[in-house]
């Protein structure tokens, strides 16, 4: 068996003025075929108007078992939310 | 189902098996990286890639009738259906991928007749009408055990059903459409008909595994939310949607024990021929030589082609190197 070809992550932009999403991966030997493919793999039903292609390899992400530990801190500060803030309902809209 | 008889093994009971089984039992979805037990890792990378193969190995007996299509719609629907099957694989094989084995090592399970796929494929294609009755029945069949399947544990997985379900409706409609035709025409197609019927009606029932009281790995499988169902309830499931639809059409459902039960509010129906199932599993189906045949010989003539992408890609890189 020939050498595999590496991964490629895809992100489709569903729409105009939508983010690109993460919707699957597919291997292809370059930046070109894997985005051949993946506009036939991933968008045969009209499900883009754009395409992004990243090799898998070149992603980088935190552990999941450090999870606790990175998303943490946010926890305990509810005051950048908001509703944390009690406005008098006679100073109107804010 | 497309995964038939997939071994599970017996679960550990270490604090952190523990630990995995409660995550299971609230609901929260396994991802990549995150711990799992061996066999739970084993279970789905068997189940996944049963599944994959099944998909590409589907395409098969659809495409022996793509150059006989009746007319140019009807090719390009089949074209676009077996097209469907292809990505559908290729989409599993990557679900697979995520839990630590490579594209390469199945494609080899696959050619070297090692893995399995599933047992319907290995049944002949013989009439147009068998394209009615593939899409209808099988892909029937399976919509009815991939549904539940998008509540599966493993994120990967249960993401990949989800876009396998979108597409699948499609090819179950084209399917009922081209029997409907049939059933419209003239006598000898409304014949025709129902012969792809009375030949895929048991094979169908068959895609959902072995009775409960034989299916030994359903269990575990339950436990770790791999499956949601058992497989007697879906096949019940697939009899009571099936049955009124096959009515409709004007065809016989080949089963002399099938009949309506008022106090169940289902189909009482006959025992599939288990001794065939297990046969074609085994890989004494009428087709299982053909399909390995015919898959091995895609892989070995396109040989030329992926080494001339690789070689194409190699080069570019080399000549950025050296920019």
């Amino acid at each position: 068996m020939s050498k595999e070809w590496p991964l490629w992550e895809i992100f489709i932009r569903g729409q105009h003025g939508l983010s690109h999403r993460h919707v699957g991966s597919l291997h292809a030997p370059d930046s070109e075929m894997a985005l051949k493919n993946a506009r036939d793999v991933y968008t045969r039903r009209n499900e883009g108007v754009s395409i992004w292609v990243v090799e898998s390899a070149k992603i980088a992400a935190f552990d999941p078992d450090t999870a606790e530990h990175n998303f943490a801190a946010p926890k305990s500060k509810v005051y950048r939310h908001p509703t944390f803030f009690e406005i008098p309902e006679d100073v109107g809209a804010m | 189902m497309y995964a038939q008889l997939v071994e599970t093994g017996a679960a550990e009971t270490s604090e952190k098996d523990r630990e995995f089984q409660e995550k299971i039992d609230r609901g929260v979805r396994i991802e990549a990286n995150d711990w799992m037990p061996e066999g739970y890792r084993k279970t789905l990378i068997r189940q996944i890639s049963q599944h994959a193969h099944s998909e590409i190995v589907g395409q098969l007996p659809e495409g022996n009738w793509i150059t006989r299509a009746p007319s140019l719609q009807r090719k390009a629907i089949l074209l676009a259906k077996v097209q469907d099957e292809a990505g559908h694989g290729l989409y599993l094989y990557c679900a697979a991928e995520t839990l630590g084995i490579s594209r390469d090592e199945m494609t080899e399970q696959l050619l070297s007749g090692k893995a399995k796929y599933s047992s319907i494929f290995n049944y002949p294609t013989l009439t147009w009408a068998d394209m009615g009755a593939v899409g209808w029945l099988v892909d029937g069949a399976a919509i009815m055990n991939q549904v539940p399947l998008q509540r599966c544990s493993y994120g990967p997985y249960s993401r990949a059903m989800i876009r396998v379900c979108k597409e699948e409706s499609f090819h179950q409609r084209q399917g009922f459409d081209v029997m409907r035709q049939l059933c419209e025409g003239t006598e000898e197609q409304k014949a025709m008909a129902q012969d792809a019927l009375n030949r895929w009606w048991w094979p169908s029932l068959m895609m959902f595994g072995p009775s409960d009281k034989d299916s030994v790995h359903s269990e575990q499988s339950m436990r770790w939310g791999i499956k949601q169902n058992t497989n007697d309830e879906l096949r019940q499931k697939f009899v009571d949607q099936t049955v009124p639809q096959a009515e409709w059409l004007g065809l016989t459902v080949p089963d002399p024990e099938l009949k309506w039960n008022e106090e169940t509010g289902c189909y009482d129906f006959g025992e599939p021929d288990w001794s065939e199932f297990f046969e074609v599993i085994k890989g004494n189906g009428p087709c299982n030589k053909d399909r390995l045949a015919a898959r091995n010989k895609a892989w070995d003539d396109g040989a030329w082609y992926r080494d001339g992408l690789t070689a194409h890609a190699d080069k570019q890189n080399q000549q950025i190197a050296a920019e």
